[in-house]
């Protein structure tokens, strides 16, 4: 059906990258240029009373302190969101109040890094401790005020009480929870909770400036949003717009991270003073501490439902620890509601309430699942809950329930992104389809018989094994407020430039991108030159979030690449005399659809279209540019099997196969799709057994290192099966959706679902390291 | 200080400071295929040849490798002359970011020169010091399958 799509294209920067000729933002070195150093706080809570840099600044080689005594308090969010951002204003790039272990004091710019780091260390802070506030369970009646009149103020027109610790609270209700609740024969009420998570791209965060020959501001930056870092340096360091320019290069990998702006306004205030080159890389103790985690989440769910397993009443709270600071603070938390509740969608009575509250601990952000996963956590376990009440099929359970082509839910409308959401139809999901893929590839019937706590298998054995699973949905970029765009001219060779603002971070994009116009135009992904992500050359896009780049950028490419096809085939039609309704493209050529006598039965090349409009007459560039936005966000679907074997003596789950089915609708690339699918679910198996952030009793983080927080390694890994479940998403571009966060959302619950299938007993808990276990198993 | 080093086959004069790295000296010097990713020894982004063995180049003091071969990943294959570790990495897509794929590179050659025919246990052991947070390691694990295989039937 596709020529160019749909196929497991080579990454067209693959070799490049393998062969380590691709540059990342630490591979930028410039003439003159200063190496950039940051103080963070040491305490959880304090008030610098005094900074004396004076020492520093006496040592040869230092060129600029940043610290709050020259640097304007200015009020943003880190959270690189569209404009106006639904984050809370409440973060200064050098404050006087420390919020959080990590938390910027000052920045020391010197001709070598040693010097800075030595600078640093010269460099006397006098504070003033205040009590931290650690509990993100107790915040909101705390007596500790983490943004105290500091100004603190949401940019849209949103909740926000800082009195009570509380950037952000959500609500929606859809029908009569209360009473639904109350009539309901069979109740659950039930707590989890998941941790805080580190993204550990391997490149840590970088970012380095100079000034052009024109005097412009230049930063190249390891950015998933480099037009919201242009707009935000600008309101930073008060420079226009026009004077700055950003440079993504190679990112070596972002999942939610760098959708931060934290480095580069540093850099481009010491670049701006000074007017030279600036260079700030963090090293992974600061990646882990001071830059953006997974929010920490506790939610409860209450649920009232009958004897057949009909739900009558749905009700999800959800807390969230934002941390210091509020970055991405109300949208992963409506995102936790909205991106679980609609999939059994015949739910009468809906309830989400939500609240996201300050502590002085590490602040949260994007994180790949946004939410999603932290819900994903316990909405899993109460369908297998139900299911083992009522003693139903839970594959049968989600077919039967979930939601369908041509169905809606009213949480699409209920909970938007600091405004009313989108009201929309499903219109493609192949989710049942993934449910018996997913089951005949993990053998689940004949595993559901063998296993069970009361099996002749696991009965009176150390080694228990089970079976779970878990439906899941996710979004493909946020409607109705994320714009993508795409500009295409043609090159007298036949071939094109493609310049997208879409932003590769490693995903593949630029890859995925080229193949959608290559669809288009019929001609081969090798005749797309593609330049992403530069702000004085590519045009607008949100950037890589929100799992929008294939179905958002990739659509404004087809449109884009549509106009391109449309002058081809004037050009031709002009050579041939005939009407544009009569000439087509194929492979790189121009052709009477339907040949006679009377018209030419031969193509004109490509090469030639060019050099005709470039050279012959009525000259002019082929060139088109298109943008677009999407009225709606069509969700992925997938469904994920898991089988464990507890060791009952040690505590160890060890995972024995992972299947995952996956609906993106179509893969644009199957390999590239493949690797989404299995490379979130890997992260949330580690996340789902070993990662967390393990503070002091004063919020230190104490597990600073890749070794101690337990990034998986190959060696780690179980079997993994992807399966890629077609749909036709008509809204998308070829008719693909979204892969690159849904998978993450599985290992949670299939594994704490497969946990009772082996043991009987339930978790509660992430991650599920054998302390906790063991206290399970023997409660 | 200027010092001799021998990398990727060729004597050069390279700048250094008595305390820094072989990972500081070879980015410093223009090298920068050899990556960064925690400087403490974890990852194996920077992963190079030190006489035909892998080490981490962050844990390495420059001054101690006097008269040793230093490889770095284009030492193994460049993009005009790629390894066919390295065409098979792209090929399998085990490749996303990039970031890790040199030292995953590095990894896998050496792993393949000591033991041509790897079990899956020997390749998963074999790349037990390489992080990569994007792939999942299982097309990484399928390149290097592949590769073994591709390299057997040339040879």
């Amino acid at each position: 059906m596709f020529k160019y799509v749909n196929k497991p294209i080579e990454k067209i920067d693959g070799l490049a990258l393998v062969t380590g000729n691709e540059q990342y933002t630490d591979d930028f070195n410039f003439e003159n240029m200063l190496y950039v150093s940051i103080m963070h706080s040491g305490f959880a809570h304090a008030v610098i009373e005094n900074l004396d840099d004076s020492a520093a600044l006496k040592i040869p080689g230092v060129a600029e302190v940043l610290s709050y005594k020259n640097v304007k308090q200015i009020l943003y969010t880190t959270a690189g969101q569209g404009f106006p951002e639904p984050s809370p204003y409440d973060t200064v790039l050098f404050g006087r109040t420390m919020r959080y272990v990590g938390d910027n004091v000052c920045a020391v710019a010197a001709e070598s890094k040693e010097i800075a780091d030595e600078a640093l260390r010269k460099i006397k802070v006098k504070y003033k401790r205040l009590k931290p506030l650690l509990d993100f369970e107790k915040a909101e009646d705390s007596k500790i005020i983490i943004h105290k009149d500091d100004g603190a103020f949401p940019k849209i027109p949103v909740y926000y009480d800082a009195s009570k610790n509380m950037p952000s609270k959500v609500e929606a209700d859809i029908g009569n929870f209360d009473e639904s609740y109350e009539n309901s024969p069979e109740k659950i009420d039930l707590t989890f909770y998941t941790p805080y998570a580190s993204h550990c791209a391997l490149e840590p965060h970088a970012s380095v400036s100079y000034i052009d020959n024109r005097g412009r501001l230049v930063i190249i930056s390891s950015t998933q949003v480099p037009f919201h870092v242009r707009r935000i340096v600008s309101h930073l360091v008060e420079i226009p717009i026009s004077q700055i320019r950003v440079i993504k290069p190679r990112i070596g990998g972002g999942f939610g991270g760098k959708q931060e702006v934290l480095l580069e306004p540093i850099v481009a205030l010491i670049t701006w003073r000074t007017k030279r080159p600036a260079k700030l890389v963090l090293n992974r103790k600061e990646v882990f501490k001071s830059t953006r985690t997974r929010h920490q989440f506790r939610t409860i769910f209450k649920v009232g439902y009958n004897q057949d397993g009909k739900i009558n009443a749905f009700h999800l709270d959800a807390l969230e620890n934002s941390g210091g600071y509020g970055s991405h603070a109300l949208t992963v938390l409506s995102n936790a509601g909205s991106k679980t509740l609609p999939l059994l969608n015949k739910i009468e009575n809906v309830r989400f309430t939500g609240k996201s509250v300050y502590t002085n601990l590490p602040c949260g952000g994007a994180y790949r699942g946004y939410g999603a996963t932290e819900a994903y956590f316990g909405y899993g376990q109460i369908i297998d809950i139900i299911c083992e009440d009522t003693k139903q099929d839970i594959l049968e359970y989600y077919k039967k329930w979930s939601i369908k082509s041509g169905e809606t839910s009213p949480i699409f409308k209920a909970l938007g992104e600091g405004k009313e959401g989108v009201a929309m139809t499903v219109t493609s999901t192949s989710l049942n389809q993934c449910i018996d893929t997913g089951a005949k590839e993990s053998d689940w019937y004949a595993k559901k018989k063998l296993y069970g706590a009361n099996s002749d298998l696991n009965k009176n054995n150390r080694y228990k094994r089970g079976i779970g699973m878990a439906a899941l949905m996710q979004g493909s970029a946020i409607p109705e407020i994320d714009m993508a765009s795409a500009y295409i001219k043609m090159n007298d060779d036949g071939s094109f430039n493609l310049h997208v603002g879409a932003t590769d971070l490693g995903t593949g994009s630029d890859t995925i991108l080229a193949q959608i116009a290559s669809e288009v135009l019929d001609t081969p992904v090798e005749k797309f030159i593609v330049n992403s992500s530069d702000t004085d050359i590519t045009p607008f896009d949100v950037g890589a979030y929100a799992s929008s780049t294939t179905y958002l950028s990739g659509k404004a490419v087809q449109k884009c690449a549509e106009k391109i096809k449309e002058q081809i085939l004037k050009v031709g039609a002009e050579i041939f005399g005939s009407k544009i309704e009569e000439v087509e493209v194929e492979d790189n050529k121009v052709k009477i659809k339907s040949p006679n006598d009377s018209n030419s039965l031969e193509k004109i090349s490509f090469e030639d279209i060019c050099r005709y409009a470039f050279y012959q007459n009525n000259q002019f560039q082929i060139q088109a540019t298109a943008s677009h936005v999407s009225p709606k966000s069509p969700p992925p679907f997938a469904a994920h099997f898991v089988e464990i074997e507890v060791d009952t003596l040690t505590g160890i789950i060890k995972v024995l196969n992972y299947v995952a089915a996956v609906d993106c609708g179509t893969p644009i690339n199957t390999t590239l799709a493949e690797g989404q699918a299995e490379g979130a679910i890997v992260n949330g198996l580690a996340y789902a057994l070993f990662e967390d952030y393990y503070f002091t009793p004063h919020g230190k983080m104490l597990n600073d290192t890749f070794g101690k927080y337990g990034m998986y390694t190959a060696y780690d890994i179980p079997p993994i099966k992807v399966k890629l479940i077609e749909s036709y998403e008509e809204s998308g571009p070829f008719g693909a959706k979204s892969i690159s966060e849904i998978n993450i959302n599985g290992a949670l619950p299939a594994i704490a679902n497969a946990f009772y299938n082996a043991t009987g007993k339930r978790l509660f808990k992430v991650p599920f390291i054998p302390e906790y276990v063991l206290k399970i198993l023997n409660y | 200080m200027r010092l001799n080093f021998n990398v990727n086959s060729e004597t050069k004069e390279l700048e250094l400071n008595s305390n820094e790295t072989l990972l500081d000296v070879l980015r410093n010097n223009g090298y920068t295929e050899v990556k960064c990713g925690c400087n403490e020894g974890e990852c194996g982004a920077c992963l190079v040849l030190l006489d035909d063995k892998p080490v981490n180049s962050c844990q390495v003091l420059a001054m101690s490798i006097k008269n040793k071969k230093v490889k770095t990943v284009k030492g193994i294959g460049t993009l005009f002359i790629p390894h066919i570790i390295q065409k098979t990495f792209a090929k399998a897509g085990a490749d996303q970011c990039g970031f890790c794929s040199p030292g995953m590179v590095i990894a896998s050659y050496s792993l393949l020169k000591e033991n041509p025919n790897p079990t899956y246990e020997e390749i998963l052991e074999g790349l037990d010091g390489n992080l990569c947070r994007c792939t999942g390691y299982v097309k990484i694990i399928e390149a290097v399958e592949k590769s073994a295989e591709l390299i057997n039937e040339k040879n």
